[in-house]
């Protein structure tokens, strides 16, 4: 299994660069994994939801897909493709330590 | 060259619910994975983007096997509303958007929508009568055009 290193901390990660072990993830890590997304910084509205992605995986075991961040972040659809132009749901979940949401809609 | 799927352009060219829903999955779920998308709308899926009709979409209870409905059953009137709705049931259950909502949703998340200009033209409708998220009226020529670089799905 592939080991990325964020803020000085190896992580175990997929083939894909999610964790495998969202325990592992600080705040720290997450503006170096967005650039290595293709963000360069991360704003308040990136981290309303960055966090929505943890509260959600913590509730529910699973991230939101987009529909459902749409409607539950706060965030509309439209923003969400501003702030993560490469997939929002999928791009939120790997800045926040989380597997990458599985869903067809 | 990368062998990753970077654009697609999706052709819905049938109006019924089974033939419409599986267009917008794929579209919204390239927009999902990052992947540049184009919808293009003819002939009878035309009704997808029709601000009159797309409420109005309906399952196909007749030559549609995979009902496991006789035909001539499908063929009652009524059917395929009652048909319809059990669907959309099931859907909403499964937080499936209806096409109106559905079809919104793909254009905000940047994929194009565009209309043919050929069946426009045969059903003699105007822009006006397509919902405001149709960014085109197109010939065929100019969706070649649009989809240079990418896959074509045909649906």
């Amino acid at each position: 299994m592939p080991t990325a290193t964020y803020a000085d901390t190896p992580v175990p990660v997929n083939d894909e660069g999610f964790f495998t072990d969202p325990g592992l993830w600080t705040e720290e890590m997450a503006p170096q994994i967005a650039r290595e997304a293709g963000i360069a910084e991360l704003t308040d509205q990136h981290w309303q939801v960055i966090k929505h992605m943890r509260h959600e995986y913590a509730e529910k075991g699973t991230g939101p897909t987009v529909r459902a961040l749409g409607r539950t972040s706060g965030v509309t659809i439209k923003q969400l493709y501003q702030l993560f132009p490469k997939g929002p749901a999928k791009l939120a979940a790997k800045i926040a330590g989380i597997p990458k949401p599985r869903g067809c809609i | 060259m990368s062998d990753k799927i970077e654009k697609v352009s999706i052709i819905v060219s049938k109006g019924s619910l089974e033939a419409i829903y599986p267009g917008l999955i794929m579209a919204n779920g390239a927009r999902a994975e990052g992947i540049e998308a184009n919808l293009f709308f003819t002939f009878f899926g035309l009704d997808a983007v029709h601000k009159a009709r797309h409420e109005h979409i309906k399952l196909a209870t007749v030559g549609n096997p995979g009902l496991h409905l006789a035909t001539w059953a499908g063929g009652f009137p009524g059917i395929s509303s009652v048909m319809t709705q059990y669907m959309a049931h099931k859907m909403e259950k499964l937080d499936i958007p209806s096409i109106p909502e559905f079809i919104e949703m793909i254009a905000d998340t940047g994929a194009g929508l565009y209309a043919c200009k050929a069946s426009v033209d045969l059903f003699g409708l105007e822009k006006d009568d397509l919902i405001e998220q149709v960014q085109g009226i197109i010939t065929v020529g100019e969706f070649y055009d649009q989809a240079a670089g990418g896959q074509i799905i045909f649906t």
